[in-house]
C-alpha cells in the first residue's frame, strides 16, 4: 500500500506529511537544547565564579567554519536534486557526510586533550554542562551522518523509483542538519568565548 | 520553493553568498572576543551575532523566508514553548522552599531583656 502525501502536498495544509513531521521533530529539538541552555544560565548566573578560557578558541572557530560549509553543501545538495542532477547531489550529500566527520574528529581532539589532563564532566560545573551540551550535540552529528550515509549508499535507490520522494527525503535531512548548524552557533560563543 | 530550474541556479548562488557572510559573522565573534570587552558587552554582542547568523540559516537555508502558513504555526508554538523555559531559571529566584524563615521576637520580652 502506497503512504499519501510522501511527495503531493495534503490539501489541507499545503504540504507533504514528511515535511510537517520534520519541522514537528525539530520543535521537539528545540525544547530539548532551550532546556540545557537554561539550565546553563541558571548555572552561571548562580556561580560566584566562572572559568574563562578553558577551550581551544581555534578548534571550537574551525568547528564552526567545518558546520557552516556542509550546510551549504547539503543545501546545495538538495538544489541540485531539483535540478535532476542525482550524481552531483548525492556528491554534495557524501561532501556533506564527510565535513560532518572531520567535525567530530576535531572534537575528540579536543575531548582526549581534557580527559589526558584529568578533566572529565566530573572536574567543574562548567566542564559538566560543556560535555553535556557538546555531547548531545555530537550524538546529532553522527546521527545525521547515518542518515546522510543511508541517503547516499542504499537509500539512493529510492531516485530510480522516485526521483521526488528522494529529493524530498534530501531536504528534510537538510533541515534537521541546519538545526545541528544553528544550535552550534549559538554553542560556539556561548562556551568558548564568554 | 522554487522548482524551476533556473531559479534553483540563483537560490545556489545565494546559498554560497550567505555562506561566505556567516563565515564573516564567525570571523567578526572571534575577533571581538580577541578585545576584551566587559562581560556584558561582550555577551551582548556575542548574541546578537549569534541571532544573526542564526536567522540567516533559517531563513536563506532551511527556506524559512517563503514557507507556508502550518510551518510558522509550529514555529510559534515552539517560540512560546522556548520562552517558557527561558523563563523557567527566574521561577527558582521566587522559590523561598528552604529558606530559613526570621520571626520577629515579641516586643514584651524585647522590653524585659533590656
Amino acid at each position: 500500500m502506497e503512504i499519501p502525501y510522501t511527495v503531493e502536498p495534503r490539501p489541507d495544509s499545503g504540504l507533504a506529511n514528511g515535511k510537517l513531521g520534520i519541522w514537528l521533530f525539530l520543535a521537539s529539538e528545540v525544547m530539548l537544547f532551550g532546556a540545557l541552555f537554561s539550565t546553563y544560565i541558571l548555572l552561571r548566573v548562580g556561580a560566584v565564579e566562572w572559568p574563562h578560557g578553558e577551550l581551544s578558541v581555534k578548534l571550537g572557530a574551525i568547528n564552526t567554519v567545518i558546520l557552516i560549509l556542509s550546510s551549504v553543501t547539503m543545501v546545495v545538495a538538495w538544489a541540485q536534486l531539483k535540478m535532476n542532477n542525482f550524481s552531483k547531489g548525492r556528491m554534495y550529500v557524501i561532501i556533506t557526510a564527510v565535513l560532518a566527520l572531520v567535525f567530530l574528529v576535531n572534537k575528540y581532539f579536543e575531548y582526549a586533550d581534557h580527559f589526558s589532563r584529568g578533566e572529565g564532566p566530573w572536574h567543574s560545573t562548567f566542564l559538566a554542562i560543556y560535555f553535556t551540551l557538546t555531547g548531545l550535540h555530537g550524538l546529532h552529528i553522527l546521527g545525521g551522518i547515518a542518515v546522510m550515509a543511508y541517503l547516499a549508499g542504499p537509500g539512493a535507490r529510492l531516485w530510480k523509483r522516485n526521483p521526488d520522494q528522494y529529493t524530498n527525503r534530501v531536504e528534510y535531512t537538510g533541515l534537521y542538519w541546519h538545526f545541528v548548524d544553528l544550535v552550534w552557533i549559538f554553542l560556539f560563543p556561548v562556551l568558548y568565548l564568554l | 520553493m522554487h522548482s524551476d530550474p533556473a531559479e534553483i541556479k540563483k537560490s545556489i548562488r545565494t546559498y554560497g553568498i550567505v555562506g561566505g557572510l556567516l563565515l564573516v559573522f564567525t570571523v567578526i565573534t572571534v575577533a571581538v572576543n580577541q578585545v576584551h570587552l566587559a562581560v556584558p558587552m561582550a555577551i551582548t554582542v556575542a548574541l546578537i551575532i549569534a541571532t544573526m547568523k542564526g536567522s540567516m540559516v533559517a531563513a536563506v537555508f532551511m527556506h524559512l523566508s517563503h514557507e507556508r502558513m502550518w510551518i510558522y504555526g509550529a514555529l510559534v508554538l515552539t517560540v512560546i514553548g522556548f520562552i517558557i523555559l527561558m523563563t523557567v531559571p527566574s521561577f527558582t529566584n521566587m522559590d523561598h522552599i528552604g529558606t530559613p524563615i526570621r520571626v520577629a521576637a515579641p516586643a514584651a520580652e524585647h522590653g524585659a531583656v533590656h
